[in-house]
């Protein structure tokens, strides 16, 4: 642990990138409380009004101030990254796990459903499964962490390959010890590091995945505002307000960097080697 | 070669029949009653007992899933996808072959564009590694990752099609592009493909790059480089013909894997530009809920992906003999 902070302390730009992911969640929380206006608030005496001091990021169409606005659309963006990539990796852990320890045909049932699932464009299927869902955060955030699990089944698959052949897991077989324990308490924890860099990059991609559906108007629906449908809107708007477009995707910009740096910083620190193969799991996820 | 290329497209039967189970499941699973859809809830429609008996027939609706999963795939074999549930009712086949040129011609230029620049910029940025270009590309692939497409095409389309006015912002043709001289009407359309083409070349020559630069890094510590080198070949043989060629075969199986991505950008890129292609109709479908297109739409779109990927392997294969030869991919 203490080798892993001192490699990772040298990456200036992933320490950069874990600042920035800290104060975009502390702004996320503390919404509410910093909000200069109420998100949800029309006035219609402030219709499209551009930045000035009143209205930091000027006002929308209903003049809603924008600022607020993105204040709370990033608890959205902060709720879908880390819910769909918890459930992602929670079915991604589950089916390597079994696949990797078992080998045989779980195996290769699994990755021929890896390979299935891969070859869906995934915008595509998103939309087939949303045209038929009540859009709520709720069926956003299941629906990606339902169809991005394969990345994570990949590398653990690939880990446990490799761990169960090693002396401590041959050693706990031989004493007789169940299956289910040797996976969660011997070779699991062993194998953890690259997933939760597969995390790190996953959140990012979760954010522009959930941004892409709100600003298609297939996402999480207005009035409740998210960076994707504030850009929607800023596109009716695109000859008038420019401040609509901007801002809420300098946001998205930004928070997207901020993981991708922290998570490849991650990754160096933690081991060199992995340099290559999470680097995959990234564009995948794309 | 041959029994190469037979193992890998039987390899791909089960995919194909996959392909249509995961489409059939995923739009049935869904909640709801596909004669409320059609009827669009407009309960005058739905209480006429006639009409409700006649729309379960025609979709079988009466049937278990089972069975109407095989009636369906009875039907995609003859190559019929049945009607949309628009008030137009065209067959569904008839209009994704009106899109799907407008797709492929969006996406085989800009995969040749992306490969275009991606290769000599990876090629740079690996052999002058830490220099100002390689520092300054990497930066490019981080923006580049984390630039969402469709706030870039809102950005271009504020300076270009409104700020400056040079280009058009939607759709493919003008108005009165019927007007135009052929020439005219050449230069019409290509000014309307400039901003999605840009758009959809930005994220994936992130990729690109970044990986050609991986690639090339690997290649250039090698011993047959050291070797060619120390025969006194001229550097720019040694990188332009030894290293670029070796350096080159992971890019083709890095194009196979990132086909769905590419494909999938296109819903994005077309409902933005008002593009009529595969990603608008699908946009669509999914807000009309027009189910027989949505099930096309995500047939079509995979098997064109698993095709396009069985042909990467085989150009990997054809390019580097190792592959052919026992020693798989994992």
């Amino acid at each position: 642990m203490r080798s892993f902070w001192k490699a990772f302390k040298r990456n200036k730009l992933a320490l950069i990138g874990g600042v920035v992911v800290a104060c975009l969640a502390l702004l996320a929380v503390l919404a509410p409380a910093i909000s200069p206006w109420d998100p949800n608030r029309p006035d219609v005496k402030r219709i499209l009004e551009p930045p000035s001091g009143r209205h930091l990021f000027g006002t929308d169409q209903l003049g809603r101030d924008v600022l607020s606005r993105m204040l709370y659309g990033s608890q959205v963006s902060l709720a879908v990254g880390f819910v769909s990539v918890g459930i992602a990796a929670t079915i991604g852990i589950l089916l390597g796990a079994a696949a990797g320890y078992h080998g045989g045909l779980v195996d290769a049932a699994t990755m021929r459903l890896v390979d299935l699932m891969l070859v869906f464009p995934r915008f595509f299927l998103l939309l087939a499964v949303l045209a038929f869902l009540k859009p709520s955060i709720w069926t956003i955030m299941t629906v990606i962490g339902f169809t991005g699990w394969m990345g994570v089944a990949r590398l653990v698959r690939a880990e446990f390959l490799a761990l169960k052949e090693r002396e401590f897991v041959m050693w706990s077989q031989s004493t007789g010890a169940s299956a289910f324990r040797i996976i969660w308490r011997h070779i699991l924890p062993n194998a953890m590091g690259p997933v939760l860099v597969a995390m790190t990059l996953g959140i990012p991609a979760a954010i522009l995945t959930e941004s892409g559906l709100s600003f298609l108007g297939l996402g999480v629906q207005p009035p409740r505002a998210t960076w994707g449908n504030i850009l929607n809107e800023g596109k009716d708007a695109i000859e008038l307000a420019w401040w609509l477009s901007v801002y809420p995707g300098l946001a998205i910009l930004v928070t997207v960097l901020s993981y991708n740096l922290l998570g490849e910083g991650i990754r160096d620190a933690l081991d060199p080697r992995l340099r290559q193969s999470a680097g995959r799991v990234v564009s995948r996820s794309r | 070669m041959l029994a190469y290329a037979l193992r890998r497209l039987v390899l791909a039967i089960p995919l194909l029949i996959g392909i249509t189970f995961v489409s059939f499941v995923v739009i049935h699973l869904a909640p709801g009653d596909p004669t409320q859809i059609i009827t669009g809830g407009d309960p005058s429609l739905v209480h006429d007992p006639k009409l409700y008996q006649q729309l379960i027939q025609e979709y079988g609706l009466d049937k278990p899933l089972h069975v109407q999963y095989w009636n369906w795939l009875k039907r995609l074999l003859r190559l019929d996808f049945g009607k949309s549930f628009a008030p137009h009712a065209r067959p569904v086949l008839t209009m994704i072959g009106e899109r799907l040129p407008i797709t492929l011609l969006l996406n085989v230029v800009e995969m040749l564009i992306i490969l275009a620049l991606a290769v000599p910029i990876g090629v740079l940025s690996a052999t002058r590694q830490y220099s100002t270009f390689d520092k300054i590309t990497t930066m490019f692939v981080f923006v580049g990752f984390a630039t969402p497409d469709f706030w870039l095409a809102l950005l271009l389309m504020i300076l270009f099609g409104i700020q400056l006015g040079w280009l058009p912002i939607s759709g493919l043709r003008s108005m009165n592009a019927e007007y135009l001289s052929f020439w005219q009407q050449q230069w019409d359309f290509l000014s309307h493909l400039a901003l999605p083409i840009l758009v959809a070349t930005f994220g994936g020559l992130a990729g690109f790059s970044r990986y050609m630069r991986q690639s090339m890094l690997e290649v250039v510590r090698q011993d047959y480089i050291q070797s060619a080198r120390a025969k006194g070949l001229a550097e720019r043989v040694v990188i332009g013909k030894h290293a670029l060629r070796n350096a080159l075969l992971p890019i083709v199986t890095i194009l196979g894997l990132s086909l769905p991505g590419l494909i999938g950008g296109s819903v994005i890129v077309e409902s933005i530009f008002a593009i009529p292609g595969m990603g608008q109709l699908m946009v669509q479908a999914a807000f009309e809920r027009d189910y027989p297109v949505l099930m096309g739409n995500l047939v079509v779109v995979s098997t064109l992906t698993l095709f396009a990927n069985l042909l990467a392997d085989l150009a990997y294969s054809f390019v580097d003999p190792r592959i052919r030869v026992g020693r798989r991919r994992r």
